[in-house]
């Protein structure tokens, strides 16, 4: 017994060192720097409540807020209807269905880096992709980054296309578990199958839902290579997400406390949004 | 005909997600005039661009960096993280439920909360472009702990009994009679481990600022960020892009459903 002991604390020792020094003492730091004021280069000093005061002010991070909202308003809806519409399509006899499922899952392997500047050249006023097929339908070069109005919107599309092929996957392995007779059962009532779609499927699919909904609202608060390299926040500051405030802040401006306070106050963000929408999904099916 | 039409539909889906990695490809090997054009293939080829990026920024040693970062990383996931997934699943030793707990626990935490507080302990520690820098922070994931101690804890108690009895310590019997029940598992949690440590670019971008030692991710982001937007500098930071894009694209090719599925059952992307 001694000897499994002993094995045990020499096997694990390397993992808790790593959980100390990489895990609690960050989280346990975070809430010291809230209340630090530190370039890193001279010695920190005490700042009260100083950040806190700044951040409740500061009207950038609220636009931020504000911007993920209005991202979040766009990627999560569209997110949940093309990654079903494809799903559903993709769950039947097809051929070479293991292809298109892997067409639509490319780009969630491409590192987000090497999608952001691929869709820079989609996005692009006068040589992208996309302007020019809608210029063989006779149609004007959209500004789509540089349009404080659709800025967001094409940000919110991107990330769409980038994360969508691997909420199929998730909803694929949801349809597979919806048995074939509830589907028999309410088409011999005489349902459409659009009725059998939404009173069936749709309600047996919540799992998914919520797990989809829950995954692409983190990482709309992680946003941040996109308006990195493809705005730098702007135009107007529409694009200015918190993590991309959080890195000016540490990187280019030295506040460590201020940067920390960023990062805390976005993780209770996130938790709180968490717990709402797992509410609202919750509940609607009730009724 | 409503099959045709439904094949019609998927393709033209397909091609939304297929033809911008077409464009990309098709537009590093054109001449400044065609770029911007749709179509798929040069009318002068041109290895203008390539040449360009790789002159301009170290892509070649950035290649190595990534190679060097992710590899690491992800032989210390899979080895030291079982080794203590093991501990955890099969040992009894004073601490063993705390650790299980703070596992979990950690798993929770945002990784926005954590991130400048690891920062300043990186530049407090003096690792500011050091590859310690890239790989300490990812040495050890909690979720793949928790993906091989779930494991571990399903293989046969006779099988470690049997081992023991011939003489067989610890770290041999997680090798050799573990590791060989376990390559689902490993293999899922080796392909995204080095997946995620292969993309990670905001990181990066915080503790490294020596060009020598950027990962290709963040030399492509630094490089990109620089000149202009016209099509003589769309074409070379598209050409970067591609030393990121084509190896992975390769292994996805070959391995597509593995990564598929090992992504999907864990609920994490790369």
């Amino acid at each position: 017994m001694r000897a499994e002991s002993r094995s045990g604390l020499l096997l694990s020792a390397p993992y808790t060192a790593f959980l100390l020094l990489f895990a609690l003492f960050p989280i346990g730091f975070s809430v010291v720097l809230v209340l630090l004021k530190w370039d890193l280069v001279t010695p920190p000093s005490f700042a009260g409540l100083d950040n806190l005061q700044h951040l409740v002010a500061d009207a950038r991070f609220w636009q931020a807020i504000v911007n993920t909202f209005v991202f979040l308003a766009i990627h999560l809806p569209l997110q949940v209807i093309v990654a079903l519409a494809l799903a559903w399509s993709l769950n039947r006899p097809l051929l070479l269905r293991s292809f298109w499922r892997a067409a639509f899952f490319l780009p969630v392997v491409i590192s987000g880096a090497a999608v952001t500047i691929l869709w820079s050249a989609l996005y692009a006023t006068d040589v992208g992709l996309i302007n020019g097929v809608l210029a063989r339908l006779d149609l004007g070069p959209v500004p789509w980054l540089t349009d404080p109005a659709i800025a967001m919107p094409a940000i919110a599309v991107m990330a769409t296309w980038k994360n969508v092929g691997f909420y199929v996957v998730i909803y694929l392995a949801g349809l597979q578990n919806v048995p074939q007779s509830c589907h028999e059962a309410i088409e011999l009532e005489g349902a459409t199958g659009w009725q059998s779609f939404r009173h069936v499927t749709l309600p047996l699919l919540k799992p998914q839902t919520l797990l989809v909904v829950t995954l692409s609202t983190i990482n709309g608060f992680q946003l941040f290579i996109e308006p990195y390299v493809l705005t730098g926040g702007g135009p107007l500051r529409r694009t200015l997400s918190v993590v991309l405030y959080m890195y000016r802040n540490a990187f280019s401006y030295q506040k460590m406390g201020y940067a920390a306070t960023l990062g805390l106050a976005l993780a209770l963000v996130i938790a709180v949004v968490l717990v709402l929408q797992r509410r609202v999904i919750g509940s609607a099916e009730e009724s | 005909m409503r099959r045709a039409v439904f094949y019609v539909v998927l393709g033209l889906a397909a091609v939304a997600f297929l033809y911008p990695f077409l464009w990309m490809a098709a537009t590093t090997f054109k001449s400044p005039a065609e770029v911007g054009g749709l179509s798929l293939i040069p009318d002068q080829p041109t290895l203008e661009n390539y040449r360009l990026m790789w002159a301009r920024a170290p892509f070649g040693r950035a290649l190595i960096n990534s190679l060097f970062v992710a590899t690491t990383i992800t032989v210390s996931v899979l080895v030291f993280g079982s080794a203590a997934a093991y501990a955890l699943a099969r040992l009894r030793f004073p601490g063993r439920g705390i650790l299980n707990t703070v596992t979990v626990a950690v798993l929770l935490v945002p990784a926005q909360l954590t991130l400048i507080p690891t920062y300043t302990l990186i530049v407090e520690l003096g690792w500011i472009d050091s590859y310690a820098a890239l790989i300490a922070p990812y040495v050890f994931n909690a979720m793949a702990i928790l993906i091989l101690r779930q494991f571990f804890l399903q293989v046969p108690r006779s099988l470690m009994d049997s081992a023991r009895l011939d003489g067989m310590g610890e770290l041999r019997i997680l090798f050799t009679v573990f590791w060989p029940l376990a390559k689902a598992p490993l293999a899922t949690v080796g392909i995204l481990t080095f997946m995620g440590a292969w993309n990670e670019v905001l990181w990066p971008l915080l503790v490294v600022r020596d060009e020598q030692l950027m990962t290709l991710p963040q030399l492509l982001t630094v490089f990109s960020l620089g000149g202009g937007a016209g099509p003589r500098q769309l074409a070379p930071k598209l050409a970067a892009a591609m030393v990121l894009v084509v190896p992975v694209v390769a292994a996805y090719t070959f391995l597509q459903r593995y990564f598929i599925e090992s992504m999907a059952s864990t609920g994490i992307k790369g």
